[in-house]
């Protein structure tokens, strides 16, 4: 009211309000764009899915990429599975005594250690350290090749970057992906075994006996098998980030990055879902 | 009736006796976002016939190579190869079309994870399934031979110069016997001495094989060189086509202002 009578007085023009070009505010137009751009990428990432599963059922075979992205993504990615399998068993076995200990359930130290390594922690250990080297890996290589037109090369040269570079990958991705979780279990459970056996003498048969003891199949394969769909997560997301890069080394780094990230967070996403199916189909 | 084998024989005899246009463009549009980049370009070339593409950087040169080959697609218009409109097909039938087209990247596009000449195996490795290794081997020692890096099979991409990686990425677009090759800026970077030697190379490799060809450049030197045919570009459209002479003796403003700076 001031302002007006002041404006009055003076006789000068109040200022005119910003004009408004939306009729929606600038938070929920930006949240607007945000959600479109999600959804936008999902679309893409549906439909260069597709792409790959086409490219990958009809021949020429790419078996020879293939066998090579084995060898890359598997036994390149081996030491590492292996390492972090066996601290999780090494750190599984000092904390899980520590508990069991306290309240007086000290026997079942083995079965907590076996349930623990092949239920969930070898599974998801090995998803996230195979995101980790091979995601970035992968993202960063097809990321390097888009800006240095190599994707395009190949495609000019009557190849199909889909089969040749995206779908020997991801079923390499599928398929590593449960030999190395094996590899994590195995050198889990015998970190598992040697650091209770340094406090307390027990031998491996009588670990692995106690350990396994009530377990069938079901305790054993389907959260062994649930790493393949890690597997393809990683493999598909890397690829995508990896083959729509966008300038030069910047976009190279941010492939690799949004690789790790995603591919990371995707696979922590469908473990919860495949937990909950596991638990439903085989209980 | 005839056949579809019928009528491509037929189009293939007449690309020969030169009647029918090996690449026909026709009333081309590109846009990337709101920029446009082509806006309404038509070209034939027929073969044995080199038309180089000049214009200043940005006018849509390149684009309208990735556009020949299928790399992007249109917003409207037409590609036409040996007849058949690219624009709808889909990846696999496209690479039967690229299997008569060699392409020239401008930074040569090898790939370093590959040697020199595995590189130039890459495409006798995936279309010539029946050729031995020792074949396959003779085959890219000769096509090396052809562009002077015989010397050179086992050397990575990143151990040699820009101008031997485009005499490599020239003899990997040969690899197929292409009737059809695109040149993207063949001299670019490149100094006097090599930009010369490529020239003399693509004029030798397009007298022997007798391909229909396109050269994007702004090197006027080199496209008085090598071509037959000139296209001006500017803005996205053509604002001369014809012979090196009618390009001198033009009096649109726009060619005067390019000849004079070039």
């Amino acid at each position: 009211m001031t302002d007006l009578k002041s404006v009055a007085a003076t006789g000068l023009k109040p200022p005119l309000p910003a004009p408004r070009t939306s009729l929606i505010s600038p938070s929920v137009s930006s949240a607007k764009g945000l959600i479109s751009e999600f959804f936008e990428w999902f679309g893409d990432l549906g439909i260069f899915f597709w792409r790959v599963v086409r490219a990958a059922v009809t021949p020429p075979f790419e078996f020879r990429e293939l066998f090579r992205q084995l060898d890359e993504i598997g036994s390149k990615s081996l030491p590492l599975v292996a390492l972090a399998g066996a601290a999780t068993g090494v750190v599984l076995s000092l904390e899980a005594r520590y508990s069991l200990t306290r309240f007086g359930a000290k026997s079942l130290l083995p079965a907590a250690i076996v349930f623990s390594v092949i239920h969930e922690t070898g599974p998801i250990i090995t998803g996230l350290v195979v995101s980790g080297r091979a995601g970035a890996g992968i993202g960063a290589e097809l990321a390097s090749m888009k800006v240095t037109e190599q994707i395009d090369a190949i495609e000019a040269s009557a190849v199909n970057p889909y089969r040749l570079l995206a779908a020997t990958r991801i079923l390499a991705c599928i398929l590593m992906l449960p030999l190395l979780t094996l590899a994590a279990d195995f050198c889990g459970l015998i970190m598992g075994w040697v650091t209770q056996a340094l406090v307390e003498p027990v031998s491996l048969h009588q670990f692995i006996s106690t350990g396994f003891n009530g377990a069938d199949f079901n305790d054993f394969l389907p959260p062994t098998f649930k790493t393949a769909v890690f597997g393809l997560i990683i493999g598909l997301i890397a690829c995508f980030q990896g083959m729509r890069t966008q300038g030069g080394a910047a976009g190279v780094g941010r492939a690799a990055t949004s690789s790790v990230v995603l591919s990371s967070l995707f696979v922590i996403l469908a473990d919860v879902v495949l937990v909950k199916i596991i638990i439903l189909f085989f209980p | 009736m005839d056949t579809i084998d019928q009528i491509a024989t037929r189009r293939t005899e007449a690309e020969k006796d030169g009647s029918a246009p090996v690449i026909a463009v026709e009333d081309l549009h590109k846009a990337f976002a709101s920029q446009k980049v082509l806006n309404g370009i038509s070209l034939s070339v027929k073969r044995g016939e080199t038309l180089a593409v000049l214009g200043r950087s940005g006018t849509g040169k390149s684009v309208l190579l990735r556009l020949v080959i299928g790399l992007e697609k249109p917003d409207s218009g037409s590609v036409r190869i040996h007849g058949q409109d690219i624009a709808g097909l889909a990846l696999d039938k496209l690479g039967e079309i690229r299997k008569r087209m060699g392409f020239l990247f401008q930074h040569a596009a090898l790939y370093d994870s590959l040697t020199v000449e595995q590189n130039v195996a890459f495409p006798l490795q995936h279309h010539r399934k029946t050729m031995s290794k020792a074949q396959r081997s003779d085959r890219v020692r000769e096509l090396l031979a052809e562009v002077g890096m015989e010397g050179d099979l086992a050397k990575m991409p990143s151990d040699i110069s820009g101008g031997m990686q485009k005499r490599v990425g020239l003899a990997r677009a040969l690899a197929l016997e292409p009737d059809i090759l695109l040149l993207d800026e063949p001299t670019a970077g490149l100094d006097p001495i090599s930009a010369a030697e490529i020239d003399d190379l693509v004029l030798k490799l397009q007298q022997e094989h007798h391909m229909a060809s396109i050269v994007v450049t702004h090197d006027l030197h080199s496209a008085k060189t090598i071509a037959n045919r000139l296209a001006l570009l500017n803005e996205g459209e053509v604002v001369l086509e014809g012979s090196f002479e009618e390009l001198q003796n033009s009096d649109i403003e726009f060619v005067r202002e390019f000849l004079r700076h070039s």
